[in-house]
């Protein structure tokens, strides 16, 4: 075990994939001279030369389609998009070309393409450049989204994404670049698409991802010591495939869940969750589902008014109190449960 | 109690529907006493009971549908047992309808409140399962909605009534088949069509089910021919007055045709095969060569298309052929038609000459490798040496599977028919 950052994680990996695979390049804006707008890339374009560490032009459609047509030939390309707000500029590559070639041209070839690219508001970086547009991706047959929300899983699903055959966006988060973590030297790999229950607990399924599963976990114990709450922490790890089961099998048990995500309520990753929730686990719902968002307004400037609008612990917490009042928690016998 | 079950009637049936109940609840039943007749995906058979007694209870409404196992009725024999319980098979009952026992708890308590009675899913669960009667259960949640803090002080005391080791139900995957919920109603008066909802038979939809496999499975190659038909009327003209002299039954256009049809298969066993895949994964896939020649009789009844089958047509004699198709007609209109007088089929032969349709195209039957569409006998003015003169025509469309069936050896199979037709006395030998 190593202690390191997320933003060290990501580049030890990077690293140890270029040494591993000489397919392996990356491609994106300032990767390489500037070495990158987060330092994700930082001494790589030194180690590996401007061949295997591309600075692009300001053109994501143009080089995010040069990175499909190098994965349909076999090589391993890693893109960077700056922000994932930019990359709806790649929108018809990613979604119209990444996502569909394997299955439109009858499996002759498939598009092992990794697309790295941060979320998360808060940053103070207004309306256009602070979105949570994951949901974009992950509602589109044939990606597949991943969020790590630790080191260690950052590692463990860069190394799997790359590896993949199909086209996989890893989301990112500005907000946990810098967060520390322990990550298990050598190879890790987590199977895409399995979900983490980083907290057992039988009061109630906190669900999270990205960021809010960071923030969920902290949540989570904070609520442990101070009101002696067992919440379970679920972190998705992966929007697409999403790991249903995990889901069911907690609320099964637990009887009610929150999920709390950074994008906007409607329509978003809680929409997905709760509706997975009430198919699987409905005769076992004490509560409904409740959801923690973004407000939904353009995320504003005004550092004040950005806080007000981005889902907080106060937010979560109130949800997590609201949901055991409604199921009459304290109430409830301390054994096990049928 | 003895329970009834729905019975496995043929091969492919999944479920079936009641068609008519031949005893009502408090009639004594005798072993060997018609109980029920049950549609199948084919035909309308009868049910006898097996033992005797009285019939104490009907689970499954006339025109509903229940599938395989599922407990249709009890009769009571003296022996005490499942009657007095809800059956656990009961529940796959299909169709809203029959007096299904009421579930502890919930409908009773709803039916007694003018207001529905708020209780979190996981309550109503609990309610069921241990037999709690929700309506006397104060409830603490939101609104009065009573939670499972509620009813667990009432739980510790009562065992379960009924063992809650079932298995869960596997966690549904939405982005998997969408499956229409059972019974759900989506056509409102707001329907701008004006539509009724009526349920398909299980004749319906078996046509549903094969000819959509049909259409989707096979690559259908479509040959249409036509043949100078004046002397095949001549013929039959002639064979019929001494049939009707002889107070015989007449021979269609059709029977001519379909007895041409097994003199031209046995020429041509190429087209008498069925393509049946690989067997397994990895397998090479095959077909099947029909030794003998089975042709079925598409037919229009009010209750669908149905095609019985004619078997061995090549080695039977006109006459033969042409009572066995009337037999099959006359059991289509009561629907007595037996499974087994539809199956066996190597091909095909469709014919809605008798509509004025010309020429059309018709879907293979599957696992057959072909199937004739035949249309109306018209008078045509025909080239005949160096004159136009009236004559009769006929068109026919061969849909074969392309896979087995090349467009060619289609096309010879249709050179010797069309032989055949214009060379009719072929038809006696």
């Amino acid at each position: 075990m190593t202690s390191m950052t997320y933003r060290e994680a990501i580049r030890q990996t990077l690293r140890s994939e270029m040494n591993r695979d000489n397919d392996v390049l990356l491609l994106g804006e300032e990767i390489g001279v500037f070495e990158g707008s987060y330092k994700i890339t930082q001494g790589l374009l030194a180690e590996f030369g401007p061949k295997r560490v591309r600075d692009t032009p300001i053109a994501e459609e143009g080089f995010t389609g040069a990175a499909v047509g190098a994965a349909m030939l076999g090589l391993r390309p890693v893109v960077e998009i700056m922000t994932i707000n930019f990359s709806l500029l790649a929108l018809d590559q990613i979604v119209n070309h990444a996502a569909k070639i394997y299955g439109m041209f009858g499996g002759q070839t498939s598009v092992p393409l990794v697309i790295r690219t941060p979320g998360g508001g808060g940053q103070q970086l207004g309306a256009t450049h602070s979105q949570n547009i994951e949901l974009y991706y992950a509602f589109v047959p044939g990606m597949k989204v991943v969020a790590p929300s630790t080191p260690a899983d950052a590692k463990a699903l860069l190394t799997a994404a790359i590896r993949d055959n199909d086209p996989v966006l890893f989301l990112e988060n500005l907000a946990l670049y810098n967060t520390r973590g322990e990550v298990p030297d050598g190879e890790i790999e987590i199977e895409i698409g399995r979900a983490a229950v980083t907290r057992p607990g039988r009061d109630l399924t906190l669900i999270g991802y990205s960021r809010t599963a960071a923030v969920a976990a902290r949540i989570a114990e904070e609520l442990s010591t101070s009101a002696g709450l067992d919440i379970e922490v679920i972190d998705l790890r992966s929007l697409r495939p999403l790991d249903r089961p995990t889901l069911v099998e907690s609320v099964r048990r637990t009887g009610c869940a929150v999920v709390v995500e950074d994008d906007w309520l409607t329509y978003g990753i809680g929409a997905e969750i709760a509706a997975t929730i009430s198919d699987g686990a409905f005769d076992h719902l004490d509560a409904p589902v409740r959801r923690v968002a973004m407000a939904e307004v353009p995320l504003p400037y005004a550092k004040s008014l950005e806080t007000a609008a981005l889902p907080s612990d106060a937010d979560l917490v109130e949800a997590i109190h609201q949901t055991l009042d409604a199921v009459a928690h304290r109430r409830l016998p301390q054994g096990p449960r049928p | 109690m003895i329970e009834i079950q729905m019975p496995r009637l043929s091969d492919t049936m999944t479920e079936g529907t009641i068609a008519t109940w031949h005893k009502q609840v408090g009639d004594p039943v005798v072993a060997g006493e018609i109980l029920v007749e049950i549609e199948t995906d084919k035909a309308v058979m009868e049910f006898e009971a097996y033992e005797s007694g009285t019939l104490s209870q009907i689970r499954v409404a006339e025109g509903d549908q229940a599938v395989i196992g599922s407990v249709i009725a009890l009769v009571d024999d003296g022996t005490p047992g499942t009657g007095d319980q809800v059956s656990a098979t009961a529940a796959t009952v299909l169709a809203p309808g029959p007096p299904v026992p009421s579930l502890p708890a919930e409908p009773t308590t709803a039916a007694a409140a003018p207001t529905r009675l708020l209780a979190s899913p996981v309550v109503r669960r609990l309610a069921r399962e241990h037999g709690l009667d929700l309506a006397s259960v104060p409830g603490s949640g939101p609104g009065g909605r009573i939670v499972r803090a509620d009813v667990e002080p009432l739980l510790t005391h009562s065992a379960p009534a009924a063992p809650v080791t079932q298995p869960l139900p596997p966690v549904p995957d939405p982005t998997g088949t969408l499956e229409a919920a059972p019974g759900r109603e989506a056509d409102g008066p707001m329907d701008p069509r004006g539509s009724e909802r009526v349920r398909l038979t299980s004749v319906r939809r078996l046509i549903a089910d094969r000819l959509t496999a049909a259409a989707r499975d096979i690559p259908h190659i479509q040959l249409t021919a036509g043949a100078d038909a004046e002397e095949l009327v001549g013929l039959r003209r002639t064979v019929n007055e001494h049939r009707t002299a002889q107070g015989r039954a007449t021979l269609s256009v059709n029977d001519l045709l379909v007895r041409a049809c097994a003199l031209a298969l046995r020429e041509h066993p190429d087209i008498n095969a069925s393509y049946v895949g690989a067997a397994g994964p990895g397998d090479a896939p095959q077909m099947l060569r029909h030794s003998r020649i089975n042709i079925g009789i598409a037919l229009a009844s009010e209750h669908g298309l149905l095609v019985p089958v004619v078997h061995d047509v090549d080695q039977k004699a006109l006459g033969h052929i042409s009572s066995q198709i009337r037999e099959f007609a006359a059991l289509a209109t009561t629907r007595k038609l037996r499974a087994d007088q539809m199956a066996g089929g190597t091909f095909t032969v469709s014919n809605l000459g008798m509509f004025g349709v010309e020429t059309f195209n018709a879907l293979i039957n599957p696992p057959e490798g072909a199937i004739l569409a035949v249309g109306a006998l018209v008078r045509r003015p025909t080239v005949v040496g160096a004159e136009i003169v009236v004559r009769h025509r006929l068109n026919y469309t061969l849909s074969a599977d392309h896979r087995i069936i090349d467009g060619a050896a289609g096309a010879a199979f249709l050179a010797t028919l069309t032989s055949l037709v214009e060379h009719p006395w072929n038809l006696l030998a």
